[in-house]
């Protein structure tokens, strides 16, 4: 391991529909190691900054990650440089098994001749994803039958057969049940020490038990950066929230 | 539910059963006549093996595989109509269309080896061109299937416009020999029969490694959820190109052959009707299938013979009643059909379950 934290930096990122900023000028930093939680109102442009890091957007101003500048690059090839992401609706592939979902999406770091050639036993990086997000039993289910939650790890453990070193994770733990939360949270802590990890989310109980640093964004501004505890102590947040508190909007 | 039943030592036996019933049954118990018949149907069948890699498991409805069947099978009439003239002569039909001089271009096609290279390079480049211009644009669906049927068209349109070095109209005919074996011989009519369904054969294992191989899990993926794979890493377009083209060069090989066993081609073998006729068999035997667009191209070819003796001129109402019901009953085609009739007996149902752990374990 060398001591050099991994990080991707956000500076002045810009998307622009036709006129309208959905994102202004971001300055962002995810840091490895630590679970950065991204949260604010619907329409605060979280998931656009998302789409534009990974290639989905046009956007203005700049994303490094290493010495790669990920804007302007397809999404296929910011996937090659490491930054992984998943959706808010889990997308699998639902005709293939578990195992068949985690395999092919070690494709990325496969020579073009191996494609051809059929697959041979369970490879070990497969294994362990299979293992990391609890998915051991169903692996020779079709990934269709899975229940939302489970198909959400699913798409954790593609990512992290992918070998993504930075996971941008879009509301994951949306329609999971307490217990389930839980075992997510887990997860990424597990995974996060080597990994730079962001997720948007609205559950503030999640955010406040998993979260290491949270960014609050507010009309694709970031309106505040900091730990939870900062976070909900902050006049701006509890205002941006429709006048309630932080504690409020949790329970709404 | 389908992915599951394409358990891959059945699929091996399938492609034995199929390779003994076509090279040592039907040549054992059909007559010359016949058999020639069954060889013009190998030759559909491998563009519907290619038509079952691409639109089956690809998802891209290729409604304009006569062009490529329509490359493969000009490059070798160039080379047969050469042959018939004799060395140094110009083929019959530049003397009585043209101005009685060849032009440049044919002259590569005296040599075999030339022809047989062309066969695959002229379809694989066509169609790597035509690939990248669709697929990099993310031209799909519904506008991916009109312009490769528009292509059909216009590749029609253009040999008939070319009547000088094409033959126009009325296509290349008056073949004598075949790399020097003379296509009147009995013996030799045979050998083309073996060729070819040897050739269906071989296909049907390239598509049997394919479907089995990483790559063909990933042309699923790409079908299903073509945005997500972009998030794998991948450009789709690669992918889809690379079904594409292999489609493009089986239609190519299946277009050769047709040429020295019916005698004859013309605009009307490879324009946009063909293609179509081409699909019907792939969607009757079941596209996601392995062997099902080979023995649905196998059967459609049949039944038109069959039937233009029984009532000729009513083949194409036929057909379309074929294309109907499938759509219909069966879009899975006649694979489909043994768990169709397993959901109409819910007795059966119970036994199901295990059966498919079973299989899903394989």
């Amino acid at each position: 391991m060398n001591a050099q934290l991994d990080y991707v930096e956000i500076r002045d990122l810009t998307v622009e529909f036709d006129g309208f900023v959905a994102v202004d000028s971001v300055d962002l930093t995810l840091l490895q190691g630590r679970v950065h939680f991204l949260i604010g109102p619907n329409g605060a442009g979280k998931t656009t900054l998302v789409d534009a890091v990974t290639g989905l957007a046009n956007a203005s101003g700049l994303v490094r990650y290493g010495s790669t500048d990920l804007l302007g690059l397809k999404p296929h090839q910011v996937v090659r440089a490491g930054v992984g992401r998943t959706f808010q609706t889990a997308t699998v592939f639902e005709q293939l098994t578990v195992l068949q979902n985690l395999d092919i999406a070690g494709g990325v770091h496969r020579k073009a001749r191996s494609m051809m050639r059929a697959r041979r036993g369970i490879p070990s990086y497969v294994e362990e994803a299979l293992d990391a997000v609890g998915l051991v039993d169903l692996r020779d289910r079709p990934a269709g039958v899975l229940a939302h939650g489970q198909k959400q790890w699913l798409e954790i453990g593609m990512l992290l057969v992918q070998d993504a070193k930075v996971m941008l994770l879009d509301e994951p733990v949306a329609g999971m049940s307490a217990e389930e939360r839980e075992e997510t949270g887990e997860l990424l802590r597990r995974i996060g020490t080597e990994r730079t990890i962001a997720v948007i989310e609205h559950d503030m109980d999640f955010v406040r038990t998993f979260a290491d640093v949270v960014t609050v964004m507010h009309a694709g501004k970031v309106l505040t950066e900091g730990t939870v505890a900062e976070i909900q102590a902050n006049q701006k947040v509890q205002e941006v929230y429709l006048g309630r508190t932080v504690e409020g909007a949790t329970h709404a | 539910m389908k992915r599951f039943s394409t358990l891959p030592a059945l699929n091996l036996i399938g492609i034995a059963a199929l390779a003994v019933a076509l090279l040592v049954l039907a040549p054992a118990v059909l007559d010359d006549f016949r058999l020639g018949n069954l060889a013009k149907y190998c030759c559909y069948a491998m563009v519907a093996v290619g038509i079952g890699l691409a639109w089956g498991r690809g998802g891209m409805l290729v409604l304009g595989q006569g062009m490529f069947f329509g490359l493969g099978a000009y490059v070798m009439a160039f080379h047969l109509k050469l042959e018939a003239a004799g060395p140094d002569a110009i083929p019959d039909f530049m003397m009585l269309y043209g101005n009685g001089t060849m032009p440049a271009w044919w002259e590569p096609f005296r040599s075999g080896a030339f022809t047989l290279f062309m066969v695959v390079a002229l379809p694989a480049t066509v169609s790597t061109l035509l690939g990248l211009a669709v697929f990099k644009r993310r031209i799909k669906g519904a506008y991916f299937a009109i312009l490769s049927q528009a292509l059909a068209v216009a590749f029609a349109t253009l040999i008939i416009s070319q009547i000088e070095v094409t033959g126009g109209f009325n296509g290349l005919s008056a073949f004598t020999s075949f790399f020097g074996y003379s296509l009147y011989d009995p013996i030799n009519q045979r050998m083309i029969f073996f060729i070819t369904a040897g050739l269906l054969v071989a296909m049907l294992l390239v598509a049997f490694q394919l479907y089995r191989s990483r790559f063909g899990e990933l042309l699923i993926a790409t079908r299903d959820a073509e945005e997500r794979v972009r998030f794998l890493g991948h450009d789709p377009a690669n992918i889809k190109l690379v079904a594409f083209v292999i489609a493009a060069v089986m239609a190519g090989i299946g277009g050769a052959m047709f040429v020295p066993i019916v005698g004859i081609v013309s605009p009307l073998d490879i324009d946009e009707v063909a293609s179509i006729g081409l699909i019907a068999g792939v969607a009757l035997g079941g596209r996601a299938t392995l062997l099902g667009p080979a023995i649905g191209a196998l059967a459609v070819g049949y039944a038109k013979t069959s039937l233009s003796e029984t009532f000729p001129g009513s083949w194409t109402y036929f057909q379309g009643a074929l294309f109907v019901l499938v759509i219909l009953f069966l879009p899975g085609g006649l694979a489909q059909l043994p768990s169709y009739l397993g959901r109409l007996r819910p007795a059966r149902k119970q036994k199901q379950v295990p059966a498919l752990q079973a299989e899903g374990a394989a």
